[in-house]
């Protein structure tokens, strides 16, 4: 994830080519914007004119698109971001319990990243562990059942 | 000596990898040779990780696992004390119709030659033998309906793109199973994606389109690693391409990730996604079949509808249609979720109660406590409460209780639930996941949580208030969205007035 940001150039490049790869398909903008986002972990401002020109839209229809969706962001996250079910099975099984504890720990809100840049907050509505919540998601990993010793655990590895 | 772990995403989540490296730990130490094959999910999820080893009789489970109880199951333990016996005779197993599940949990999700003896292919091998409209006909015979929700028919739906003139159709796979309480589609898609790609190629067969898109919500990374997966062998093998197994007809198919918005689930949301626009819903007409993706005609159909269609054109349309009850044929995985002793997914029939689902298959809540209410149907379906429970569960049978099934997702509470609460969660959920298109939707979400927080504060004036934005959101909203935001609301004031009288009378 995140590589640095060098030179306004580099980015062109790299934003240019990733338009490129993704010239063949039909209706690109979202696997363009996840690839943008896969390369430096969020959509830097400067990528959106790029990516407007190389799909002959507007810079405006891009920022549009982009912030409909959850996903992405326009900022860094934190090194991890730990995301919590919020959704209703998760809540008959002490998701907002869970949640709560983990804002304090933090000290941090939903969408808060903690002043170390270790850990981003996030809501998620619904993992599909709807039978064994609370559930989360760390990163790309999945961990159901989860309670205020697995919270910790995970937290720790986080170094947060 | 044959070992199955499941690779699912709720097995993983109570820790299923770690047990299976344990167990080839123990293998390698006891000097035995063991072949670990990884699965899909029996379904089972208390029982997660659930280990199965393959014996004469049949496989024997052993679970919920720890990795340190490896040691013990590669020595062949029977007696220990989390052996479970013979997995397909266990009551949840025996007392399923398992059609559309039916490999889910027995094979390696990405071997296709196990796929096919255990009978895949053979649907789609029967469609290219049939003419397309033939195979129209089938699915409409066999009277598959929606599994999204909507429950609408689908052979209905394939015969308006089929009768269709254009120059290109698609398929689209709403694989957007944004519904708390569902998990349907990504077991299927973790525990059988082949069911779902011959699905989705007999249906491009059946109406003339050469070309298909998962579009698979990003919440799901162990499914959409599967899925890209299973169409890369999948191509490699000629079932996917210009050439379907040899038929001289094409099709290709292209998994598409989402983003995070739930409205996405939409079916003219998700094709306006699929295009690369914000997820906004389209106003219908015109209908996606007839100017869906692209402006082409578009079959856009659910996980389920889909993986659905191979066991119907390997077993025929009458074998499916026999099992159901009424206008609702055929069998449903019914997602069990929530406070429950035993939950997971259980194919059925159509038809059992509501309350046998709840005290009997689910067994109660896992604290014990009470069940207070079962929210059906996902974030946009009734709560039912315990006097609701002989409810058969059936699309009609629903609809005429005052709720839906939706993508028969039960998400059980026990007697600690407030369901104030839950109403005022409802219409937050609303609010955040609006697309904006439309003012009840967009508007009345933000003032449903104003005025669900009036109640709260003990305004009883607020009550009719909140009934009327309701009213107004159900029958002014483009979409489920907005529109069905108040059947969970409602539901829980009428069925739970105390709960919303509670804080007014503590205020007087």
């Amino acid at each position: 994830m995140s590589a640095d940001l060098s030179t306004p150039a580099d980015l062109a490049d790299r934003v240019s080519a990733i338009c490129a790869d993704h010239a063949h398909l039909e209706g690109p903008m979202l696997p363009i914007l996840h690839a943008v986002q896969a390369e430096y972990g969020y959509i830097p401002e400067a990528a959106l004119q790029i990516i407007a020109k190389a799909n002959g839209v507007t810079r405006a229809e891009v920022h549009g698109t982009m912030s409909f969706y959850h996903d992405f962001r326009t900022q860094p996250a934190g090194k991890t971001v730990v995301k919590i079910c919020r959704a209703e099975a998760c809540q008959a099984q002490g998701a907002n319990a869970l949640a709560d504890s983990a804002k304090s720990k933090l000290g941090v809100d939903w969408h808060g990243t903690t002043p170390n840049g270790a850990v981003t907050l996030e809501p998620v509505y619904c993992l599909g562990l709807c039978a064994c919540g609370p559930a989360a998601l760390v990163d790309d990993k999945v961990v159901g059942l989860v309670d205020d010793a697995k919270l910790d655990a995970i937290l720790a590895e986080a170094g947060a | 000596m044959k070992i199955y772990v499941p690779l699912d995403s709720a097995a993983k989540a109570l820790g299923a990898d770690n047990v299976a490296d344990a167990l080839a730990t123990a293998a390698k130490e006891a000097g035995k040779d063991v072949e670990i094959i990884r699965t899909g999910t029996r379904g089972m999820l208390w029982l997660e990780p659930l280990v199965e080893v393959e014996t004469d009789a049949g496989r024997t489970g052993f679970g919920p696992c720890l990795p340190s109880d490896a040691a013990a199951i590669i020595e062949g333990a029977a007696n220990h004390p989390k052996a479970l016996g013979l997995v397909d005779d266990l009551p949840w197993m025996k007392r399923q119709t398992r059609l559309t599940f039916q490999r889910v949990g027995v094979i390696d999700p990405l071997d296709l030659a196990d796929y096919e003896a255990h009978g895949g292919l053979t649907g789609l091998r029967n469609a290219i033998a049939m003419s397309p409209a033939d195979v129209v006909q089938h699915v409409t015979d066999s009277g598959l309906r929606g599994r999204g929700g909507a429950g609408f028919p689908t052979g209905i739906k394939w015969k308006t793109v089929h009768d269709a003139e254009a120059p290109q159709k698609y398929i689209v796979c709403n694989a957007d199973e944004g519904d708390s309480g569902t998990f349907a589609d990504r077991m299927i898609m973790e525990g059988d994606p082949f069911t779902l790609i011959e699905g989705m190629i007999i249906a491009g067969l059946a109406v003339g389109a050469t070309k298909g898109y998962i579009y698979l919500r990003s919440e799901y990374p162990d499914a959409i690693n599967i899925i890209n997966q299973a169409i890369a062998v999948a191509e490699k093998a000629g079932v996917l391409g210009d050439d379907v197994l040899g038929s001289g007809r094409a099709f290709h198919l292209e998994n598409r990730v989402g983003a995070g918005a739930y409205v996405c689930g939409e079916e003219t949301s998700l094709l306006n996604s699929l295009e690369g626009k914000r997820g906004v819903v389209r106003a219908k007409p015109p209908l996606p079949a007839l100017e869906g993706f692209l402006g082409r005609p578009t079959v856009v159909n659910n996980v389920i509808s889909l993986a659905t269609v191979p066991v119907i054109m390997e077993k025929g349309a009458q074998y499916y249609a026999d099992f159901g009850l009424g206008r609702s044929k055929g069998t449903i995985p019914l997602q069990i979720a929530g406070n429950v002793k035993f939950g997971g997914l259980f194919e059925t029939a159509f038809g059992l109660p509501l309350g046998e689902i709840v005290n009997d298959l689910a067994g109660g809540t896992r604290s014990g406590a009470p069940v207070k209410a079962v929210q059906v149907g996902g974030p946009l379906g009734a709560y039912f409460a315990p006097h609701q429970f002989d409810t058969p569960f059936g699309y009609e049978e629903f609809d005429g209780a005052g709720g839906l099934i939706g993508h028969a997702g039960l998400t059980i509470f026990d007697d600690s639930a407030d369901m104030l609460g839950m109403a005022r969660f409802a219409m937050e959920f609303c609010a955040v996941e609006s697309c904006g298109k439309c003012t009840p939707c967009r508007i009345g979400a933000v003032r449903g949580v104003e005025t669900i927080d009036r109640i709260a504060a003990g305004d009883a004036d607020a009550i009719p208030l909140l009934t009327d934005l309701c009213d107004t959101m159900k029958d002014g909203s483009l979409c489920a969205l907005g529109g069905f935001t108040p059947y969970p609301v409602m539901s829980a004031l009428t069925l739970f007035p105390d709960d919303f009288a509670a804080q007014k009378k503590a205020a007087e």
